[in-house]
C-alpha cells in the first residue's frame, strides 16, 4: 500500500505558445483532502486534466497509489484511479438518476438491461452514499446540489477512491455548501481522498489538510494548512505581500441626489420592495439563492417584466421588461452568469465591450480602439482587443462585462455576482472599479452572497422569500450577516 | 477541457509588431482552392477560362447563391429555414397563377401582370414571416417548422399549377432573369449588389453585429440589449425573400415556372455554407466565405460537365464532390466542421 492517493512529478504541458504547466509537481496523501489554490490560469485546470487523463502531459509523471497511470486510451482505468466532479455537469439531464448512476454499464454486467434490477442497484448505492434522491427521478430535475451528489456517488461506485472536486462550490448557497463538507468529511473518514479546488480560501481552512499553490503555470508551495494563515495563502497565489485589498469607500462621498427609486416592484419570487439610491451610494442586496434577490435585480435591468410597481432613474419612470429601454434610462448591467448571459464567448474582447452600446455603424478602427480602452482602464490581460473573449481568463472575461456595463456611462449600476469565479487579484480589480465608479457619482446594486464583494457597499439589504428583512449600514459583523441570510436572527 | 484554460504567461505583443493572424484571413480560405480549380479547369478544357464559360458559371449559381446568402444569415442567427427552396418554386408560381387565366393552367383572378414581382415578393414575406411566428411567438422547432413547411408549400405549388409548368409568364416577370446589363447577366449584378449589402452590413451595422452576438449566446445578446426575436425574424424574412428573387431569377432564365423548381436545392445551400465556413451551430463564419463556397461548388460542377460526366453519374458526383469539398475545406481552414 502506498501513501499517496495521486503523484506527479515534473509535469509540463505547453498549448502552442503558452506553457500552461511548467514542471510541476503534487502528492497527495492517501485519506487527505488536499487544496489546490491559484488564480485563474495558474494551471489548476491543465493539472486536472492531466491527472483525470484527458489531456497527456509533454514530460513527467503521473501515478495512483504509486502505479504509474494507464494509457490515455484506457478510460476504464482511469475511471477507477480517479474521478472528478467538474464544475460543468457531466450528467445526461434526461436520464434518470439510476441511469447516470451506471451509465455505460446499465446492463451490470448481464448483456440485457433489467430496468428492476438496475434501479435496486441506484437505490442500494444512493443509500451507501447517503443520497436523498429517487434512483428514477430525472437528473433535470435534481438541484444542483442533489446532482453533483449523484456524480459523486457514480465515482465511488466505479471504485475511485481518490475525487477531484473542481469548483464545487461555485454555485452552491450557504446550507449546501455546510452538507457538502460534512460529508466530505464523512467519506474522508471511510479512506476517500479529495483533491479541492475552490477560490473561496475559508473553504480551503474548514474542510482541508494540506493546500497547494499554483502560480503562473509553476508549483510555489504545498503545506499543512495548519501551518499556512490567509495572508501567507495569498500572498503565495498573487506573489505579492498582504491580504485582499478591498476599498471600503468608507471615506465616499455621499449625496442627496437621488438617483434611482424602485417603488413597491414585485415580480418572480419577490414582492413589494421598494429601494431608492442616490449619486454615490453602493448598495449590497444580500439572500440565500432563492430569497429573489437575482430576479429583483434582473427585473431593474429590465430582463424581466415586473409584475407590479415602477422604477425610475433620475424621476423618468423606465419602461419594464425592456433591457433597450433600461439601457438608454442609464441603467448598466452585469448579468447573473458570465458564460450564460454575459458574453459572446467566440467574438472578440472589443466585440463584446461595446455590445450594448454601438451606435448604428460600427467602424472597425472605433471598436477595437474602445476595445484598447477597455483593456487599459479595466486592467484586461488580453493580447489585443482582437483577442476572442474565450481566450481569457475568468477574471479577465469577467472584467470584459463590466467594461459593457460601463460602456455606456449608465448612472445606475446593477451588479449581479460581479465577482463569482474570479481570483484575488481580479476581484480586488473589480471591486475597485465599483468603488470609482461610486466615487464618480454612479449609484450601484452589487447583488452577492460573497463578504468581501459587501464590504464595498454603503449599505447591504438582506432578502429573505423575496422580502426585505434586514438592513445593515456600514460597519455589519459577519456573523450577523450570515445569520440574516439563512433567516435566523442574530439577536 | 474546455477552452477555458487560459494562457497563463502569455508574452505581450508590442504594438505594431503583430505577429501574421490567420484567424482574420480565415474569410480567404477557400481563395487559394478556387485559383488551383482555376488552374484544373483550364488545363483540363481549353475554354475553361473563356469569358463566357466563367460568365456561364456565375449565371448558373446567381440563384443558388441568393439562397445561400439567405442561409447564411439565418445559421448565423443559430437558426435554419429548410423551406427556402419550396419559396423559390411557389412564390413565382402562386403569383404568376394569379394573373394568368385558367386556360394556361392560372387560377383565374385576373390581377393586373404588373402586380407580379411585388405580390411575388410579398408572398416571401408572408412565408418567412410564418416562419417566425411559428418559431419565436409560438416556441415550435424550427427545424420542423420549416420541414414542415418545405413539404407544404411544395405541395401548395404542385396543387396550384395540378403538377404542370406555367409558360405563360408576364413580360416584367421574365426581364431581370433573362437581360443583361453592362455584359454581364442582370442576375449576377443582383447578386454581387445583394452580397455587397450583406457583407457590408454584417461587418459595419450595429444591425448586422447583433446576428453573430445572437448566434454565439442568445441570452448573453438579450442582456447586452439586442432585440433578439425582432432581429431573427427580420433575417428569417430576409431569407425568404433571398429565395423569392432567387425564384424570380431561374423562372426569368428558364423562361417559365417548373413544378420542381427549386426542388433540391437545399442540399446544395447547406453544403456550400458550410463549405464557406458557416457553422450549423451560429455565431459563425462570414458572408464573403459562403460566396467562395458557392463558387467553389460551381467552378467543380463545371468541371464535371466539360468532362462530359454521364447524365447518370452526374448526381453521385455531385454528392461526392460535396463531400470532398467538405474534405478539402477542413484542412484549408483547418477547422472541424460542427
Amino acid at each position: 500500500m502506498n501513501d499517496f492517493a495521486a503523484v506527479a512529478r515534473g509535469v509540463t504541458k505547453r498549448f502552442g505558445r503558452t506553457l500552461a504547466l511548467d514542471d510541476v509537481g503534487i502528492e497527495i496523501r492517501a485519506g487527505e483532502s488536499h487544496a489546490l489554490v491559484g488564480r485563474n490560469g495558474a494551471g489548476k485546470s491543465t493539472l486536472v486534466s492531466v491527472l483525470t487523463g484527458m489531456q497527456v502531459p509533454d514530460a513527467g509523471e503521473v501515478s495512483f497509489f504509486g502505479e504509474p497511470a494507464p494509457s490515455v486510451a484506457d478510460r476504464a482505468a482511469w475511471r477507477r484511479h480517479v474521478a472528478c466532479v467538474y464544475q460543468k455537469s457531466t450528467v445526461v439531464p434526461e436520464l434518470s438518476v439510476a441511469e447516470n448512476l451506471f451509465i455505460n454499464r446499465q446492463d451490470l454486467g448481464g448483456g440485457l438491461i433489467s430496468w428492476k434490477k438496475l434501479k435496486a442497484e441506484a437505490a442500494a448505492l444512493l443509500e451507501t452514499y447517503d443520497v436523498a434522491v429517487r434512483p428514477d427521478e430525472l437528473v433535470s430535475a435534481l438541484t444542483v446540489e442533489q446532482r453533483q451528489l449523484v456524480e459523486i456517488a457514480r465515482a465511488l461506485s466505479v471504485g475511485s477512491r481518490f475525487v477531484i472536486l473542481d469548483e464545487p462550490t461555485a454555485q452552491l448557497d450557504g446550507p449546501a455548501i455546510e452538507r457538502l463538507f460534512d460529508r466530505m468529511r464523512s467519506l474522508q473518514d471511510k479512506g476517500v481522498t479529495f483533491l479541492f479546488i475552490s477560490h473561496h480560501l475559508q473553504e480551503v481552512y474548514e474542510v482541508c489538510q494540506t493546500v497547494t499553490v499554483y502560480r503562473d503555470a509553476r508549483h510555489i508551495v504545498t503545506a499543512p494548512v495548519a501551518e499556512m494563515s490567509k495572508p501567507d495563502l495569498i500572498e503565495a497565489m498573487t506573489g505579492e505581500a498582504g491580504g485582499l485589498n478591498v476599498p471600503s469607500g468608507a471615506d465616499r462621498p455621499s449625496s442627496s441626489d437621488e438617483v434611482l427609486q424602485v417603488k413597491s416592484l414585485s415580480g418572480d419570487h419577490f414582492s413589494d420592495i421598494s429601494l431608492s439610491a442616490t449619486r454615490g451610494e453602493v448598495i449590497g442586496l444580500a439572500g440565500s439563492a432563492s430569497s429573489g434577490k437575482h430576479e429583483f435585480a434582473e427585473t431593474v435591468y429590465g430582463l424581466r417584466k415586473p409584475a407590479a410597481g415602477s422604477i425610475s432613474v433620475d424621476g423618468a419612470v423606465v419602461r419594464g421588461g425592456d433591457v433597450p429601454a433600461a439601457l438608454q434610462a442609464g441603467i448598466g448591467c452585469v448579468p447573473r452568469d458570465r458564460h450564460h448571459q454575459g458574453l459572446v464567448l467566440d467574438l472578440s474582447i472589443a466585440e463584446n465591450a461595446t455590445m450594448s452600446t454601438a451606435s448604428a455603424f460600427v467602424w472597425p478602427s472605433a471598436q477595437r480602439s474602445a476595445g484598447a480602452t477597455a483593456i487599459a482602464s479595466y486592467d484586461v490581460k488580453a493580447s489585443g482587443p482582437d483577442q476572442p473573449v474565450s481566450d481569457l481568463s475568468g477574471g479577465n472575461q469577467q472584467k470584459v462585462v463590466m467594461a459593457r456595463a460601463l460602456a455606456g456611462d449608465p448612472s445606475v449600476l446593477v451588479l449581479i455576482n460581479p465577482t463569482a469565479g474570479v481570483d484575488v487579484k481580479s476581484k480586488e480589480s473589480l471591486l475597485g472599479v465599483v468603488d470609482a465608479q461610486a466615487r464618480r457619482g454612479k449609484a450601484a446594486i452589487v447583488v452577492s452572497d460573497e463578504l468581501d464583494d459587501l464590504r464595498v457597499c454603503d449599505r447591504v439589504l438582506v432578502l429573505f422569500h423575496g422580502q426585505v428583512v434586514r438592513e445593515f449600514a456600514r460597519g455589519w459583523r459577519d456573523q450577523e450577516l450570515i445569520a440574516a441570510i439563512e433567516g435566523m436572527s442574530s439577536e | 477541457m474546455t477552452k477555458a484554460m487560459t494562457p497563463p504567461v502569455s508574452a505581450p505583443t508590442p504594438p505594431g509588431k503583430q505577429k501574421f493572424q490567420f484567424a482574420r484571413y480565415q474569410d480567404l480560405a477557400l481563395v487559394p482552392v478556387i485559383i488551383l480549380l482555376l488552374i484544373i479547369g483550364a488545363i483540363l478544357s481549353p475554354i475553361f477560362l473563356t469569358p463566357g464559360n466563367l460568365i456561364a458559371v456565375l449565371t448558373q449559381q446567381s440563384e443558388l447563391s441568393l439562397l445561400v446568402l439567405g442561409q447564411a444569415m439565418i445559421l448565423i442567427v443559430g437558426k435554419m429555414d429548410l423551406s427556402l427552396e419550396s419559396t423559390v418554386g411557389l412564390a413565382p408560381a402562386l403569383a404568376v397563377a394569379l394573373i394568368i387565366p385558367a386556360t394556361s393552367g392560372g387560377l383565374d383572378v385576373g390581377l393586373a401582370a404588373w402586380m407580379a414581382l411585388p405580390l411575388c415578393l410579398l408572398i416571401g414575406v408572408v412565408v418567412g414571416g410564418l416562419n417566425g411566428f411559428l418559431i419565436l411567438k409560438v416556441g415550435l422547432s424550427g427545424f420542423m417548422v420549416t420541414l414542415g413547411m418545405l413539404t407544404m408549400l411544395r405541395g401548395l405549388q404542385l396543387a396550384i399549377t395540378e403538377g404542370k409548368s406555367l409558360i405563360d409568364v408576364p413580360e416584367s416577370f421574365l426581364y431581370l432573369g433573362s437581360t443583361s446589363w453592362l455584359g454581364l447577366p442582370a442576375a449576377v449584378w443582383i447578386c454581387v449588389v445583394c452580397y455587397a449589402v450583406g457583407i457590408f452590413v454584417l461587418k459595419y451595422l450595429r444591425a448586422g453585429r447583433s446576428l453573430y452576438a445572437i448566434g454565439g449566446n442568445s441570452e448573453a445578446a438579450r442582456a447586452a440589449g439586442i432585440r433578439v426575436d425582432r432581429v431573427v425574424w427580420t433575417v428569417l424574412i430576409i431569407g425568404s425573400v433571398l429565395a423569392v428573387v432567387a425564384g424570380i431569377l431561374m423562372t426569368g432564365r428558364l423562361g417559365s415556372v417548373a413544378a420542381t423548381q427549386g426542388e433540391g436545392m437545399i442540399f446544395q445551400v447547406f453544403a456550400a455554407a458550410v463549405i464557406g465556413g458557416i457553422s450549423l451551430q451560429g455565431g459563425k463564419g462570414t458572408l464573403f466565405g459562403a460566396l467562395s463556397g458557392v463558387l467553389m461548388l460551381g467552378l467543380v460542377e463545371q468541371i464535371l460537365r466539360l468532362q462530359g460526366v454521364s447524365g447518370f453519374y452526374i448526381k453521385a458526383s455531385y454528392g461526392a464532390v460535396i463531400i470532398l469539398a467538405l474534405i478539402v475545406t477542413r484542412f484549408a481552414t483547418g477547422q472541424k466542421q460542427e
